[in-house]
């Protein structure tokens, strides 16, 4: 079971070794961190999806909150919030491929960011169901090289971190 | 004017110390900390020098363990910093407040890979509580109250504090030292959070129970808990059985006491825990060492847990009632309403367990001393008297463990959860600092005192009247015992071709008072002459080299499997 955790934390030096340093030390399993500034820039905010099942995830939760400089942890329910990835995908592009890769990219409302006679590269948004459909259909093809960022999330409605 | 002054970090720091009412201070001096120690032996504060860092760390835990208080270690950057590791590791398996500072290097060398230069904090990140690199003297005072806060509230551990010389050397006005914490993300549980419905569910619990245990930690010697969990066990009439940590929380001569669970903890303590249709854990962490095979532990109990750390709860064991609050203030708030529990036939059960599964041990033919038979003489020799022990790691630690009586909290000092070696005598100074009305009594094993032997120069220097035993087998006794019934007796870097004699040598080197004694007609004779010599003193006692620690719940066990001691069988 996939979680997505949003954690805002002072933003220190260290702060992010610290939060990534507890997974390994506690063999969680991250699949993927992402970390930015806040509006505040005393705080930053750090978003991680975490593999395992429920108890996992109270551990996971527990253990984050324990951390002095962890100001408050939020498990982001896919019903109640919004994610979002980015992937950046170098897709091999010869000769009928091409319409069928344009094609694709236009049903996943992706965008083309570089063509080459060989190639084409994509910018895909979206949750990571979508992403990952994407990247199913562009593989046949011939994936050159792909590049992915962490999950950014939001809960829906006016509540806040 | 006054508002003109200005102090340097080194000054802040030893009058930040000093303030905070620390006494004594254990370390070792170094390039790094030069400006402290400059400082340091002009202030009021005591500074301990100890045979090595490490012992800085130990003697720094034995005092906070012995007293209470926060335990400070002071040490330099570099080897002197990871000398501290250990310890601090020690501390946060044992949620032990101590606060280590150790210099660091001046900032504009930091990833120089400059002489003495390590990056600590990366180090211990994972086992501190929390960590500090300062880098700017106006942030000394805030960091160092904020090091002893978090060390001190809520669950206990280490706080690693690393200084760099310009901080040290640094000069700012005084009127611009700001000790305000700054710690939005650390919060404490405050009393009264629990909620008053989950008190009477527990409540309800001990109505329905016909044979409750309560299950206790350190978290009771923690949270200053021993008079409400003696008030609570004796007005529902629940027996005690504790955790290796929790040994003299409750009275060992209590006749609610039901003994040490674990590994090599009372038969009967283990069979009531196995029996027990009610579990009431309370700041204990269903430790590994406790529960054997986890998955069958008490599978049959209704569980109640009460932590102070929310991230016990349900973390190796799934309870049925989890309460995230203060035990002090979980105990005071449902005394009042407890139901007596109708636990009548159970106590008498268990009294027949205590008698039937008693920790015995073969007697011998008399020609050697065994180590349990000398233990038990010296706890008959100490009964009455202040006496705080601590130990080294295995099986001495674990005949300490089951052959002392521990009447009074803050009394059995030991490394539990890190299980280190060498912890027994740097512990021992920093609790007999820590406890000057206590006789304080290192039980040690020859492997053991051997890691911090040098710690002995310390007690002398001093005369830091550190009592030590060693229960000298000649071997590495546990690994010993595992190698001897796992591994076919192949015994493996356990045993020296050589041994020292301590008793001579220690006597000619640090001018220390020593006796070795090896016929059991003599234990009273070196018992008496250890507690009766004014200042340190080393006993050797020459004890059998294969003699088990049992019982026994091999690891990975279940109670089922329960290795019993020689000549008790097992009737269910």
């Amino acid at each position: 079971m996939r979680h997505t955790i949003a954690v805002l934390v002072q933003n220190h030096t260290g702060v992010l070794a610290r939060v990534s340093g507890l997974f390994s030390s506690r063999a969680y399993n991250i699949e993927s961190l992402s970390v930015g500034t806040t509006t505040d820039p005393e705080f930053s905010r750090i978003t991680i999806a975490v593999s395992g099942d429920d108890q996992v995830l109270e551990q996971v939760v527990k253990q984050l909150a324990k951390l002095v400089e962890v100001v408050k942890v939020t498990d982001l329910k896919p019903e109640t919030s919004v994610l979002r990835e980015l992937a950046l995908v170098k897709i091999k592009a010869e000769g009928s491929h091409r319409l069928e890769i344009f094609e694709i990219t236009s049903v996943f409302r992706a965008k083309v960011l570089d063509v080459s006679a060989a190639s084409i590269a994509v910018e895909v948004t979206g949750a990571h169901d979508k992403i990952e459909a994407f990247l199913e259909l562009a593989r046949p093809h011939g994936i050159l090289e792909l590049v992915r960022t962490g999950v950014a999330g939001l809960s829906r409605g006016p509540e806040t971190l | 004017m006054a508002d003109d002054i200005k102090k340097i970090g080194a000054q802040i720091l030893i009058d930040e110390l000093t303030d905070l009412g620390v006494k004594y201070v254990f370390g070792y001096p170094g390039g790094s900390n030069l400006p402290i120690f400059d400082v340091i032996n002009k202030s009021r504060i005591e500074m301990v020098l100890n045979g090595d860092e490490r012992c800085a760390g130990h003697a720094a835990e034995g005092y906070a363990r012995a007293t209470g208080e926060v335990g400070v270690a002071l040490v330099t950057s570099g080897p002197g910093a990871t000398n501290l590791v250990t310890p601090l590791a020690d501390a946060k398996m044992d949620s032990t407040p101590i606060v280590g500072i150790s210099g660091q290097v001046y900032s504009h060398l930091i990833g120089k890979d400059a002489f003495q230069e390590t990056p600590i904090t990366n180090v211990t990140q994972a086992i501190t509580k929390h960590n500090y690199l300062v880098t700017r003297t106006s942030d000394v005072a805030r960091v160092v109250r904020e090091a002893f806060h978090i060390a001190s509230t809520g669950r206990p551990g280490p706080v690693l504090v690393d200084i760099t010389k310009d901080a040290q050397e640094g000069a700012v006005p005084v009127r611009e030292i700001s000790r305000e914490y700054r710690l939005p993300g650390y919060k404490l549980v405050e009393a009264p959070v629990i909620d008053e419905k989950r008190l009477d569910e527990v409540c309800d619990a001990i109505r329905k129970s016909r044979r409750p245990l309560l299950y206790i930690g350190q978290g009771i010697v923690l949270g200053e808990a021993w008079d409400e969990l003696k008030a609570f066990a004796e007005r529902t009439e629940i027996p005690v059985a504790s955790t290796i940590l929790g040994l003299g929380a409750f009275p060992g001569d209590h006749p609610l006491y039901a003994g040490m669970l674990g590994m090599h903890g009372a038969a009967y303590a283990n069979f009531a825990i196995d029996q027990a249709d009610l579990v009431l854990c309370l700041g204990a962490r269903f430790d590994d060492r406790v529960t054997g095979k986890v998955s069958e532990f008490i599978n049959n109990a209704f569980i109640v847990h009460v932590d102070v750390d929310k991230s016990e709860l349900n973390k190796n064991k799934k309870v049925h009632i989890g309460i995230h609050g203060k035990v002090k203030d979980f105990l005071a708030r449902i005394t009042p309403k407890a139901p007596k529990a109708d636990s009548g036939d159970w106590l008498a059960h268990l009294a027949e367990l205590k008698a039937r599964y008693p920790f015995d041990f073969d007697k011998g033919d008399g020609s050697q001393i065994k180590p349990q038979a000398f233990l038990r003489a010296l706890d008959a020799a100490v009964a009455g008297k202040r006496t705080v022990y601590t130990t080294g790691v295995g099986q001495h630690q674990m005949w300490a463990a089951q052959f002392l009586t521990f009447r009074e909290p803050r009394t059995f000092i030991t490394s539990a959860g890190a299980g280190t070696m060498g912890f027994g005598l740097p512990a021992a100074v920093g609790a007999a600092l820590g406890r000057p009305d206590s006789t304080v009594i290192n039980i040690d094993g020859d492997g053991s005192f051997e890691m911090n032997i040098n710690e002995l120069r310390t007690c002398f220097d001093r005369g830091i009247p550190v009592k030590t035993v060693i229960l000298n087998n000649k071997i590495l006794g546990m690994v010993g015992q595992w190698q001897r019934r796992f591994y076919k007796r192949n015994y493996s870097s356990v045993e020296f071709n050589e041994y020292p004699r301590y008793a001579d040598g220690i006597r000619a080197l640090y001018g220390i008072e020593t006796m070795a004694i090896s016929k059991p007609g003599d234990i009273a004779k070196g018992v008496d002459a250890m507690l009766k010599t004014p200042g340190p003193f080393v006993l050797e006692v020459m004890i059998p080299k294969e003699e088990d620690v049992l019982p026994m719940i091999p690891g990975g066990r279940t109670i089922k499997e329960m290795i019993l001691a020689p000549g008790q069988v097992r009737r269910d």
